[in-house]
């Protein structure tokens, strides 16, 4: 017997705003895309809604102990595009990642002026991590980031839930959203709107089990701002590179941070530096590592054991500014950083644009293919390791081109009827005595772990597979219309996290069906078609939801990008 | 991974109408037990471990903690805040204490 206390009745209350511009997420993207409007028009009146609350909210809620896209002495917008290409088996959108080189600069000196500490050289210079790397004492970010945006005069609304665009004649004219909090329903008209949501987490079954949530990517970032553009009949590109992190094994830790002033080797079980015999670029030393555990020569680690002593107390601080868990695990171990080497593995799969290229495929304004909507951050396509700087510099993009989208520009309000059906839409899992959303995000990630490369599949893909995962998931999605249910507000935002996942999950699977190449090993392996082939496959493969009849289209976009015809 | 609330210390932010534990998580994990007046976490296997949470309580209630699946054996962390300085110490399971200033 269902236990679940049904806490909340219908009806809601209907809460009507507007804006002129509407911002969905309030992380790195979203934040610096209203500070950005309001400083080039105070005038403006902007509106962000956040799923969680500001101060803490999405991938930076920890902080960051880096800013990894940055151009030091000597680097350039082009050297960084030769290097993302470079470490991207040579597909990305040139003009989408010069179009970020350009800003990363000047962003981050953005960043310092609101208060957020820099590591500095005796010259007062940024210290320099790497080429494109530079330390930070990152633990405030996100607070500095919610003060800035305090203060630029932005409207936050904390804790609402965007659903769904509003749409009139083929063009966006809002937003509608539920509180997680009260029981209130949002209709948001506004002139232009900017998804910031960041990418998708949870589509695939993680690592731990009791710790289900101790993963890389942030947890509550469950492809809404996908879902909603899918629904919307919007473009999607590159679902099908997915970012499998490689991190410390168990508390999903970065490696990265080991950088910082010590020499790491990465070695296998027999103690060998494997990399050698693979490349050094991103995804193969993903791949190297699940090969190495395959050849039974693993496991892998990063071993630092011979740094001196005085670096523990600098690694123990860099971590506890991003990934705090790991002090826990050398405490709880009795040993000091240095005294063994730690043992690394792969992540489950995420859909996501800062670090892959999965997302909206935009223009260099970065508007979508549908007017009104501009996409930045995560959530945007075409342009991996972005990172956080690259996030702000589409944000600042996304809101240079929507002040001049809304210039001459009225509010719209959509019709009663499209009111209420996406009311009854929202709220449709509070009227039903179903089962949890947990039990069917259980589902999902199961299905695409075995069907869909996962983990338990040391990531490979194969056609006869995926297959079934696309039958299995049109089958958890007629479940999901019948079958599940929500007693509060709690978990009527879970249903709709599970309900988005599922569909971002559909359309990965004809990404990855579509794309008969290995281009990026672990990433993408198909190994019923192991070669990579630039002439048949130096393409974007992009999908469209047709509503009508449900299903995902795939269509082809050209490197050139002069060849793409996207709406002005 | 997860956080734990001690009940004797949390006294949900008095009359706040909401924790301030319960307003910054991320994950909306935590709120107030109507029952106890206390802070209680909805799923202690939904925690990022994002120490948000620490950061914020006024009363260091809260601690992190790996589970016994991650090799927990009782070690924690919390945070004070002293002269805008952010202070980790961390209890190891030998009892003894490492404090850490960021």
């Amino acid at each position: 017997m269902d236990t679940r206390s049904r806490q909340y009745n219908l009806p809601v209350e209907m809460v009507n705003l507007s804006a002129d511009v509407v911002i969905v997420g309030g992380g790195a993207a979203g934040c610096f895309a209203a500070t950005s409007i309001k400083e080039a028009d105070p005038e403006a009146d902007v509106l962000l809604i956040e799923k969680a609350h500001i101060k803490r909210s999405g991938c930076l809620a920890a902080g960051v102990n880096a800013i990894n896209a940055y151009l030091n002495p000597g680097e350039t917008p082009e050297t960084y595009l030769e290097y993302v290409k470079k470490d991207s088996a040579g597909l990305v959108r040139d003009d989408l990642v010069l179009t970020i080189g350009e800003r990363l600069n000047s962003v981050t000196r953005k960043l310092e002026t609101w208060g957020l500490p820099f590591v500095k050289d005796d010259s007062g210079n940024y210290r320099p991590r790497g080429k494109r790397s530079i330390e930070i004492i990152g633990e405030s970010i996100k607070p500095v980031i919610a003060e800035a945006l305090k203060k630029s005069g932005t409207r936050v609304l904390n804790r609402v839930v965007a659903t769904n665009y509003i749409l009139k004649q083929g063009r966006v004219i809002g937003v509608y959203a539920f509180s997680s909090r009260e029981q209130k329903f949002y209709v948001i008209s506004a002139k232009a709107v900017i998804c910031a949501t960041g990418g998708a987490a949870g589509i695939y079954r993680p690592n731990n089990w009791s710790a289900r949530n101790k993963m890389w990517y942030c947890p509550f970032n469950v492809g809404t701002g996908f879902a909603m553009g899918l629904r919307a009949g919007a473009e999607m590109t590159t679902f099908e590179m997915r970012f499998i992190a490689l991190r410390i094994k168990d508390v999903f830790s970065p490696t990265g941070t080991i950088a910082q002033g010590v020499t790491a080797r990465q070695v296998n079980g027999w103690g060998e530096e494997y990399l050698i015999n693979y490349g050094y670029t991103t995804p193969m030393r993903m791949y190297a590592t699940v090969e190495e555990n395959k050849a039974g020569r693993g496991p892998c680690y990063l071993d630092f054991t011979n740094s001196p002593d005085k670096i523990n107390l600098s690694l123990k601080k860099a971590y506890l500014n991003m990934s705090p868990s790991i002090v826990l695990k050398w405490a709880n171990e009795g040993v000091e950083p240095n005294n063994r080497p730690l043992e690394i593995c792969g992540s489950e799969p995420y859909i996501v644009g800062g670090h892959g290229q999965a997302g909206y495929w935009v223009d260099t304004k970065r508007q979508s293919t549908i007017p009104g909507l501009f996409a930045a951050g995560d959530v945007a396509g075409g342009a991996p390791k972005k990172y956080v700087t690259g996030c702000f510099a589409e944000g600042e993009m996304a809101a240079l081109a929507a002040i001049k989208y809304i210039k001459n520009l009225s509010l719209d309000i959509p019709s009663p009827q499209q009111v209420n059906e996406e009311k009854q839409r929202i709220f449709a899992p509070l009227m039903n005595e179903g089962e949890p959303a947990e039990l069917f995000k259980e589902r999902l990630q199961k299905i695409m772990d075995e069907y869909a490369g996962g983990i338990s599949c040391n990531y490979e893909l194969c056609e006869s597979k995926l297959l079934i995962a696309r039958k299995l998931l049109a089958e958890l999605d007629e479940d999901i219309k019948s079958r599940m249910g929500a007693s509060n507000l709690y978990e009527l935002l879970q249903a709709h996290e599970v309900i988005d996942r599922v569909l971002v999950a559909r359309a990965l699977i004809e990404h990855l069906l579509y794309r008969k190449e290995t281009r990026w090993p672990s990433y993408q392996e198909r190994i019923d078609f192991p070669q990579r082939d630039d002439n048949r496959w130096m393409v974007f493969v992009n999908s469209v939801l047709d509503n009508n009849s449900g299903e995902i289209r795939i269509l082809e976009r050209q490197m050139e990008v002069e060849k793409n015809v996207c709406q002005d | 991974m997860s956080v734990r609330i001690n009940q004797k210390l949390c006294n949900s932010c008095g009359n706040a109408s909401i924790p301030k534990c319960a307003e910054v998580c991320p994950g909306d994990l935590l709120f107030k037990d109507s029952c106890t007046s206390k802070c209680r976490i909805r799923d202690q296997r939904d925690c990022w471990d994002c120490a948000a949470c620490i950061k914020e309580c006024p009363r260091q209630a809260i601690e992190m903690y790996l589970p016994v699946e991650l090799g927990g054996r009782g070690a924690t962390l919390k945070t004070l805040k002293s002269n805008k300085k952010l202070i980790w110490v961390l209890s190891k399971p030998d009892g003894k204490q490492e404090t850490i200033t960021i």
